[in-house]
């Protein structure tokens, strides 16, 4: 398989993770999408650097993750914040800034 | 050659279980589904002889962030009491933003002359990764222990009991 297939897989993933973004009520759901989103981008850091015989754009994903990791973390420490605070984590309901 | 055989059943368990994530209507279901997408992605990585970044990908991922967001959903809807059901909203936008995206990405893949055959690997992965992480790129690697260390103490700040 080529270079190409993989980008496509990954394109069609992080296109599928947007979707879920833009359209899920609950913020957990939203944060789903985002870590479909990365994992995408992790998809094509280690197909380019396979294809290109490089290696850093593979130590590039191990910082990808980590730093994923920790963005999830804090994410749903956030969420179960406003949930205290607000007691729903429904994106729509979350309109504090709202003039 | 089984490499195709594999990229195609890895590919499609991928992207059905991606689209199980954002269209099921139970969010613990979501959560699972999540597990077997990011399961998927290993996979792929051991497809492209990525064989420590699977196993990165199975310990952090699969292990520490399915975890993570089940200990969310288990505070954050045990209290509100409704069902765990999650809904979409406005799935035509999304639709038209996510077809639209993935059209554009596949279109500019398509015009490029990739690359169709890989490099052939030279020396131990995991090896060369160790010495890179340590060498050339140290400062990144100290500088993501101090983000790891400022993301725990805000999530234990973010969590303590309340007053």
């Amino acid at each position: 398989m080529g270079l190409q297939a993989y980008l496509t897989l990954a394109a069609l993933v992080f296109g599928i993770g947007l979707f879920g973004v833009v359209t899920r009520r609950n913020t957990i759901g939203i944060l789903l999408g985002i870590e479909l989103m990365l994992n995408a981008v992790n998809i094509n850091l280690v197909s380019f650097a396979r294809f290109s015989g490089s290696d850093v754009g593979m130590i590039f994903t191990v910082f990808a993750i980590c730093i994923t990791v920790a963005e999830a973390a804090m994410g749903l420490a956030i969420v179960i914040l406003i949930f205290r605070i607000r007691r729903t984590v429904m994106a729509d309901h979350l309109d504090l800034l709202k003039g | 050659m089984a490499e195709p055989v594999a990229f195609w059943l890895l590919s499609a368990v991928l992207v059905g279980s991606a689209l199980a994530v954002v269209l099921s209507k139970n969010l613990f279901h979501s959560v699972l589904w999540l597990a077997l997408a990011l399961t998927g992605t290993a996979g792929v990585f051991l497809l492209l002889e990525a064989e420590f970044l699977a196993a990165v990908q199975l310990l952090l991922y699969a292990g520490g962030v399915v975890t993570i967001v089940v200990f969310a959903i288990v505070v954050t809807e045990r209290l509100v009491g409704e069902r765990l059901s999650h809904t979409n909203r406005s799935i035509t936008a999304g639709v038209v933003i996510s077809l639209a995206l993935i059209g554009l990405i596949v279109n500019a893949i398509a015009q490029r002359p990739l690359a169709m055959t890989r490099q052939p690997m030279t020396g131990d992965l995991t090896r060369t990764l160790g010495e890179g992480i340590l060498t050339r790129f140290v400062l990144p690697f100290e500088l993501l222990g101090l983000l790891m260390l400022a993301a725990m103490l805000g999530a234990v700040y973010f969590a303590r009991p309340e007053e």
